[in-house]
């Protein structure tokens, strides 16, 4: 990868996740300098960008398809992209995200959460057009939309995120083998 | 006793007769992927990973005696296709959430995905209702991490002589079952020797206070035990 060569669009997005992944991304050090040459930041929860624009080349996409929101952004992200990567586990598998799922749909989930063992017992929040709806269903994002590649981890390690980027950036399809670079959790 | 002569990925190799076709490529330093297998416990051929290709006919590594003039495959495509299918499938079936596991970092489950390549399941996640026994004083149950794979249930049975756990229900909603199907706890005949704990291959089994990836079943020590018996007898 040399200097002069045309910087790629990239774009990072947080769904249903804790933002672990995206600290994990910041814990790359000095080494987001050396990538700040080689890439645009088009979109991401650490920059003021409001929507996401098109002709992005790749998105890193942290968090499960969780509420109305997620859905509608992540097919936004699918067609505005070329390469799309899950980033960690609740991107991945739906993780820590999707624990409620046996709780039953979301009506019953909020109910169970918020009022049946809320204490002080609560309401269920419910501001449309402001508060995101849930869904019935937490889903990994490869059940909504095509995913590219899938980097797993809770979060991932700082070293897999930059192997990652390093391939990609070089044209070369990422391989992850063993479990530094490879396992869940 | 008789020896039999078959081949291993195209290797000659002699064995014992009666022995497994998974003892005997062991033996001869060919590894084969397996779960429900424990050494020093009898085998099931329920997990199914140890599946090998035998003259284009698919068996259980574990459960199949070799025989003379066996033409053996381990680690074909398609048995390498079989076996992360089955994997995913294990992750699809219950709760395994490695991010929140007392057996993270200490998992055979989440090994075999390592080193099967699984980077996500292709599957829907059935995402069942499962409970966690905390009945017993020292120990605990989440079914969320079971695998069905029996070994606490051999453990308990062939090693400790008790037979306190079992498998009661058929197909996704079979759980392992202390006594009559009653909590933990309650289990008059359980010792409380911890066995199931050591054999357990996942965080299903685990010592009560233990948190995210603390829990190491040190599995190697069931095989310990019964070769001890068997030298002192």
């Amino acid at each position: 990868m040399s200097d002069d060569t045309p910087k790629i669009k990239l774009a990072t997005v947080w769904l249903g996740g804790c933002s672990g992944c995206h600290m994990s991304l910041l814990d790359l050090d000095e080494w987001l300098i050396d990538l700040a040459a080689h890439v645009d930041l088009v979109y991401s929860p650490i920059a003021d960008i409001k929507v996401f624009p098109e002709g992005v080349d790749l998105a890193l996409v942290e968090g499960a398809i969780a509420s109305d929101e997620h859905m509608e952004i992540i097919h936004t992200v699918r067609r505005n992209s070329t390469l799309l990567v899950s980033l960690g586990d609740c991107a991945v598998t739906g993780n820590v995200t999707a624990l409620r799922n046996p709780l039953g749909a979301a009506g019953l989930t909020l109910q169970q959460i918020y009022v049946d063992h809320g204490d002080p017992r609560g309401i269920i929040p419910a501001e449309p057009g402001i508060v995101p709806v849930l869904l019935d269903r937490v889903v990994p994002v490869h059940a909504a939309v095509a995913v590219d590649y899938f980097l797993p981890g809770c979060p991932p390690p700082a070293p897999r995120i930059r192997a990652m980027l390093e391939a990609l950036l070089a044209g070369k399809t990422p391989v992850a083998e063993g479990a530094k670079m490879l396992r869940f959790g | 006793m008789a020896a039999k002569t078959l081949k291993i990925n195209g290797t000659m190799i002699s064995a014992r007769e009666g022995e497994s076709i998974l003892e005997a490529a062991r033996d001869s330093g060919v590894a084969i992927p397996t779960l429900c297998h424990l050494d020093g416990l009898s085998d099931v051929g329920a997990c199914r990973l140890c599946i090998v290709d035998v003259g284009g006919r698919i068996r259980p590594a574990c459960t199949t005696a070799v025989a003379e003039g066996m033409d053996i495959q381990t680690n074909t495509e398609r048995l390498r296709t079989y076996r992360r299918q089955i994997v995913e499938l294990l992750f699809a079936e219950r709760g395994h959430v490695c991010a929140v596991c007392v057996a993270s970092g200490h998992c055979e489950l989440q090994d075999l995905a390592v080193s099967l390549g699984m980077d996500h399941v292709r599957y829907d996640y059935l995402a069942p209702t499962c409970t966690v026994d905390i009945s017993h004083q020292r120990f605990g149950i989440d079914h969320n991490r079971c695998v069905l794979c029996t070994r606490c249930v051999r453990a308990c049975d062939e090693v400790e002589g008790v037979h306190t756990w079992d498998v009661s229900g058929r197909g996704t909603s079979a759980r392992i079952i202390s006594d009559l199907n009653q909590p933990w706890g309650e289990a008059e005949s359980c010792t409380s020797c911890g066995k199931c704990l050591l054999a357990c291959p996942t965080g299903a089994l685990f010592q009560r206070g233990s948190t995210v990836a603390e829990m190491e079943h040190a599995s190697g020590r069931i095989a310990l035990i019964v070769e001890s018996r068997r030298v002192m007898r």
